[in-house]
């Protein structure tokens, strides 16, 4: 095994937990929706756009966001809930872009199919707008090189590996992913830290990306 | 009483880390709960397990409960259907039954804590005793649709809340104060959860008559009207003409529930025409409700509204297929036809027991998801990592928060 490079500074595993703050805020019908996705705080549209990745870490057939769900379920526009499924996430780096592209998508649809504004949501299946809150708390795992990095990468809980992937790219709007930051600028391997910020952690569970990233480091340790 | 680390099998080495780093940030802080019954309902019962927990995580936790004579809780009883959207007669003299014995508390009950957190309406206006520290109103109640008079008595003490807590999005709507959402959950290691061993459970089937070559039809429920036990019965005498099967209602009673022996009477003079019909009532004996559930082939929650329904969860909990009303926090346990089946109706709900009677790998597959989605996101253990970022929050009213 060659020898392991001392990172400039230490990668300090922090975690993320959540707490689901209520809005009161409510859409029975696409036109409202629309309205209240263009005014709802930013936090709205991250909680429903990546609730599904820290709450179902098992095979689920729940679609990967809240807003196509409740489109095609309940709504019953299954095209319009296609585009949103298929939005690709990680080319936003921030939440307003994001933001922006559902608008437009809901939009052009609307557009073109006006007669899907006037669909409603039967009573007690209206769409609840919800924030995410947010708590960031240092543990006590530190790696000094990518040997102790996967060591600790291997235990950590996925709500780690989460926030270090997810949001703190997008939500804390970062340019990457905290552990090729660290890897490029700490350990020096730009090769790995690209190699890794190029996987689309969207289509990952969180324990297949845990797989993922230690199976890239062991192949440049071992 | 489980300790924490007994819970690391379960959820895992760091899920138990997470909690304490939570908790040493809570240290200086002590939280006072207070609700109206130490035993009796799901608030009783998930305080039980929570408070022993909080304290070890390092939270200093106490546990207060108001006083009220039959005539408060009669009107509360009253309140809380007319809050689940049921026509209730509520008259001038109940508010005033409500706030006499809420003074009187006011009077008696030392309030201590840098966080008070007050459960359900009965010890609402308690609040009026709000000095410089945080209070917290914890809404069990499925409140999506609420008698308007009532609501907006409510609304008076609830404003001045720093937050409140509801277990379902469809409970909220705007509010002057902030606003979370915390499912409830339940406790794997409790006597109601915990696994049994075969004989106790058949010493259980045998106690109460029950047959163990007959499929079991279940509902655990307070004898209440918005459980709808009658309409149960009815369910399963239209399951009855195709499967020969019994049902069992087992149930116990909370001290503030003083119309429960009205509606028990009405369900054992519906339960005569049947033999198979089993009401049993169980005062408190949790091991029993776990070997009945454990026994069972179809659990069924066949509630008008539902604060949560942590039955549901404790049936999925234990790999059992459920059928249950779209109701309260129940679609939040239950994803139709992936880990249980959900009805609006008597006809839909015995159509949906027929289904997994005779289909017992259906039934088994539905189970097993159900266990999975309980083991996510409705275990004790996320509830108290909940409950402790809620206290965070009213000192952080940020979207992200740093805690260093």
């Amino acid at each position: 095994m060659p020898e392991l490079i001392k990172a400039k500074e230490p990668f300090n595993f922090c975690t993320r937990l959540h707490l689901s703050e209520l809005t009161g805020l409510r859409a029975s019908t696409l036109g409202q929706f629309l309205t209240l996705i263009k005014e709802v705080p930013g936090s709205c549209i991250y909680h429903h756009t990546h609730r599904f990745l820290q709450q179902h870490q098992y095979l689920s057939p729940e679609p990967p966001n809240d807003f196509a769900f409740w489109i095609t379920d309940i709504l019953g526009e299954d095209e319009l809930g296609e585009r949103l499924i298929s939005i690709d996430t990680i080319q936003y780096s921030n939440i307003s872009a994001l933001r922006q592209v559902i608008v437009s998508t809901i939009e052009d649809y609307l557009i073109a199919n006006p007669l899907a504004k006037i669909k409603f949501a039967r009573s007690g299946e209206e769409f609840h707008f919800i924030k995410s809150v947010s708590f960031i708390l240092p543990t006590n795992y530190r790696a000094y090189d990518l040997g102790e990095f996967i060591e600790i990468l291997e235990k950590v809980t996925i709500d780690s590996i989460y926030f270090h992937i997810f949001e703190s790219r997008l939500r804390l709007e970062k340019k990457t992913n905290d552990f090729s930051f660290w890897i490029e600028n700490s350990i020096g391997d730009k090769i790995l830290a690209d190699k890794i910020s190029s996987f689309d952690p969207y289509t990952y569970t969180l324990d297949n990306l845990r797989y993922k990233i230690i199976q890239e480091v062991k192949k440049i340790i071992l | 009483m489980a300790k924490i680390e007994e819970y690391i099998p379960l959820v895992g080495q760091a899920v138990i880390d997470d909690l304490k780093l939570l908790g040493q940030r809570l240290d200086k802080k002590v939280v006072q709960h207070i609700n109206s019954t130490p035993v009796g309902g799901g608030v009783a019962e998930i305080l039980n397990r929570m408070v022993p927990l909080l304290i070890e995580l390092g939270v200093d936790t106490k546990w207060d409960v108001i006083k009220g004579g039959e005539q408060f809780f009669g009107v509360t009883k009253k309140f809380h259907n007319a809050l689940h959207g049921r026509n209730e007669d509520i008259v001038k003299r109940d508010f005033e039954i409500f706030m006499e014995t809420s003074q009187q508390n006011i009077k008696d009950l030392n309030v201590y804590g840098d966080i008070v957190f007050i459960h359900d309406p009965q010890p609402i206006v308690l609040v009026n005793k709000k000095a410089d520290n945080k209070w917290l109103w914890r809404c069990h109640v499925d409140v999506s649709s609420p008698n308007e008079k009532v609501w907006r008595f409510l609304m008076d003490f609830i404003s001045k809340y720093d937050s409140a807590v509801f277990s379902a999005p469809s409970f909220s709507r705007k509010l002057p104060i902030r606003q979370f959402l915390i499912p409830p959950s339940i406790d794997p290691l409790s006597d109601k959860n915990k696994d049994l061993p075969q004989e106790v459970i058949d010493a259980v089937l045998r106690k109460y008559d029950l047959k163990k070559d007959k499929p079991m039809i279940t509902q655990i429920s307070r004898f209440d009207r918005l459980k709808d036990p009658v309409g149960v019965i009815e369910a399963y005498l239209q399951v009855k003409k195709y499967t020969n099967c019994q049902l069992v209602l087992a149930g116990g009673s909370a001290d503030d529930d003083p119309q429960g022996a009205k509606v028990l009477a009405e369900v054992k003079e519906k339960a005569k025409q049947d033999p198979d019909i089993h009401i049993l009532l169980l005062s408190q004996n949790d091991i029993e409700v776990n070997a009945l559930q454990r026994a069972s082939d179809v659990i069924i929650q066949k509630s008008i509204r539902e604060g949560f329904g942590l039955t549901v969860a404790e049936a999925l909990w234990k790999g059992k297929p459920v059928v249950a009303s779209n109701v309260g926090g129940i679609p939040l346990q239950i994803k139709h036809k992936y880990s249980g089946l959900l009805c609006h109706s008597v006809q839909g709900a015995s159509f949906a027991i027929k289904q997994l009677l005779s289909s017992p790998a259906y039934a088994n597959k539905l189970g097993e998801n159900g266990r999975e989605h309980i083991k996510n996101n409705f275990l004790i253990t996320r509830h108290l990592r909940d409950y402790m970022l809620l206290f965070l929050s009213l000192y952080h009213p940020e979207d992200v928060v740093y805690l260093n």
